[in-house]
């Protein structure tokens, strides 16, 4: 290597090394050591049915946001790509709007309209539909909403720029020999968005995987998730070791995810290209 | 082919109704004249906007949000765009390794950051937590520079720099008035996405704030555990203005399609 590729490089490798690098493996080490069996502090975390609860809760969520954001991303991606350049605009200006807004300000907006004396329950009292308000706030069904409210328009972006590659003369094509509109749909379109849905799911599944916000707010303290536990375990409770145990599982299926979705994008990305 | 399309546009519509109802809903909720938050709301008043400006913690989280965000793209700049450079221009071995550790912050769960940040910089190194905050902020904006500045270099055509070399440009000359021109464009949408990113982020700051410094989304965080009252409204819609104005801006010099 030319040296003054060392020099431009260095300092970048060395901020990642000291900044990031090592205070992981800081915070890694200790979970494996003072053991008689170096994985004894995972085993304990796993010995516990509470624990096993919120890794299963955690994956629940993030797997039925994924399912949603991209069975509702689909048709409005493929909606918003037939628009014309004008209204296209103004709708993408609408779907990149909350992306750029707090997440603190998206949840809370569900907090106003799942709440006890929220907006849904109001109106079903008024309509006289129910007596009592229902419970709809801190369950995991409002961690869900909350969640494909945040992540949607996320997944509507990445289906739409490979909405916009489409090839639509192919459709036109199957159509006039004709094709049912549902093969079109399955045989035709689908496969050649497998990269975009892919893309946007490795997105969504991830972010609401490692998600925070979300369910620290909407979730309450008995619907916790591997982020917030990982909170309580440290800021409230001071149990620096198990929050990391907490932290390592955390990380390890977040990047195993990613891998393994990453690695399949590559895949399909192979095979459309042949 | 006809109720195909029919039916996305009906989903595709609802779908953009859903996305902006519960922001409007806050919107209203801020004039509600009640102190409980309700909706329809009883009355028309403005009271709630003067009492974000009245709670230090909104006031001083808003100005070290707006610090830690410039400062932090900032950095994530001076450090990624030499790192693009190389990457993208030099013939160097183990590139998509190189590419993966300097993409690697956006690998690892922002609040595990925070979190081994907390442990190794601001326990064992004694670093103040100012330090520690611009620290943590930088790893987060990196990615979307490196993300967003190769892709300006991918455009930018490698001939202009060689045709810089012939007239006798040296190389750091050459990077500076050809190469940074050519790519102002993806710089600023760069610093863009990257402010928004740091002055939004929870996570990461959560960790790194104490009783003297306060980051204006986890100082919402916190006002929420104890009230629920329209002030969140209010420092919402204030929240919602400064999104738009950044869109606004954005749109104007760049479209705002740079920015996804």
């Amino acid at each position: 290597m030319k040296r003054s590729t060392v020099l431009l490089l260095s300092p970048g490798l060395l901020l990642i090394i000291v900044l990031l690098i090592l205070p992981i493996l800081q915070m890694f080490l200790p979970t494996f050591v003072g053991d008689q069996f170096f994985l004894e502090k995972y085993l304990n975390f796993f010995h516990s049915s509470g624990n096993i609860q919120v890794i299963l809760r955690t994956l629940m969520i993030a797997v039925i946001t994924t399912l949603i954001t991209l069975s509702l991303g689909l048709p409005t991606a493929y909606w918003m790509s037939r628009l014309g350049e004008r209204w296209k605009k103004v709708v993408s200006i609408i779907v990149l709007f909350p992306i750029l807004t707090n997440a603190v300000v998206r949840n809370f907006a569900w907090i106003t309209i799942l709440g006890k004396n929220g907006v849904i329950n109001n109106l079903l009292m008024q309509l006289h539909l129910i007596e009592k308000p229902m419970t709809l706030l801190y369950t995991n069904f409002s961690i869900v909403i909350g969640s494909v409210y945040l992540f949607l328009p996320i997944m509507i972006t990445s289906l739409v720029s490979s909405f916009s590659q489409l090839n639509f003369e192919v459709e036109e094509a199957a159509s006039v020999i004709g094709a049912r509109p549902s093969i079109v749909f399955f045989k035709v379109i689908l496969p050649q968005l497998s990269v975009g849905m892919l893309t946007g799911s490795i997105l969504v599944f991830v972010g609401s995987l490692t998600a925070y916000t979300t369910p620290q707010l909407l979730g309450g303290n008995k619907n916790m998730v591997l982020a917030t536990l990982l909170q309580q375990q440290s800021i409230t409770l001071g149990d620096w070791t198990s929050a990391s145990v907490v932290a390592v599982i955390l990380t390890v299926i977040a990047v195993l995810v990613m891998t393994i979705m990453n690695y399949g994008t590559k895949l399909m990305d192979r095979r459309n290209a042949k | 082919m006809r109720t195909k399309i029919k039916f996305s546009s009906i989903v595709g519509f609802l779908i953009l109704i859903i996305l902006v109802v519960p922001l409007l809903i806050v919107i209203i909720t801020s004039f509600g004249e009640e102190s409980a938050i309700s909706f329809p709301i009883k009355g028309f008043t403005f009271d709630w906007y003067a009492n974000v400006f009245q709670q230090p913690d909104f006031v001083e989280g808003l100005k070290m949000s707006s610090i830690v965000a410039v400062l932090a793209s900032f950095l994530a700049l001076l450090v990624g765009t030499p790192i693009v450079y190389v990457l993208t221009r030099f013939d160097i071995h183990h590139k998509d390794w190189f590419q993966t550790i300097f993409l690697s912050p956006a690998l690892i769960p922002e609040i595990v950051i925070g979190f081994a940040l907390y442990q190794a910089l601001v326990i064992s190194l004694q670093l103040p937590l100012f330090i520690s905050l611009i620290v943590g902020h930088f790893l987060l904006c990196l990615p979307y520079v490196v993300r967003l500045i190769t892709a300006g270099m991918m455009e930018f055509d490698e001939s202009i720099e060689e045709a810089a070399w012939m007239v006798g440009y040296d190389k750091v000359s050459t990077f500076f008035k050809v190469v940074i021109p050519n790519i102002k464009q993806s710089v600023v949408a760069a610093f863009i996405l990257s402010f928004i990113t740091s002055f939004n982020n929870i996570p990461i700051s959560l960790f790194l704030n104490g009783p003297d410094l306060n980051m204006l989304p986890t100082s919402i965080l916190n006002y929420l555990e104890n009230n629920y009252d329209p002030t969140v409204s209010a420092v919402s819609v204030i929240l919602m203005i400064i999104t738009a104005s950044i869109m606004i801006l954005a749109e104007k010099y760049l479209g705002l399609n740079k920015l996804t």
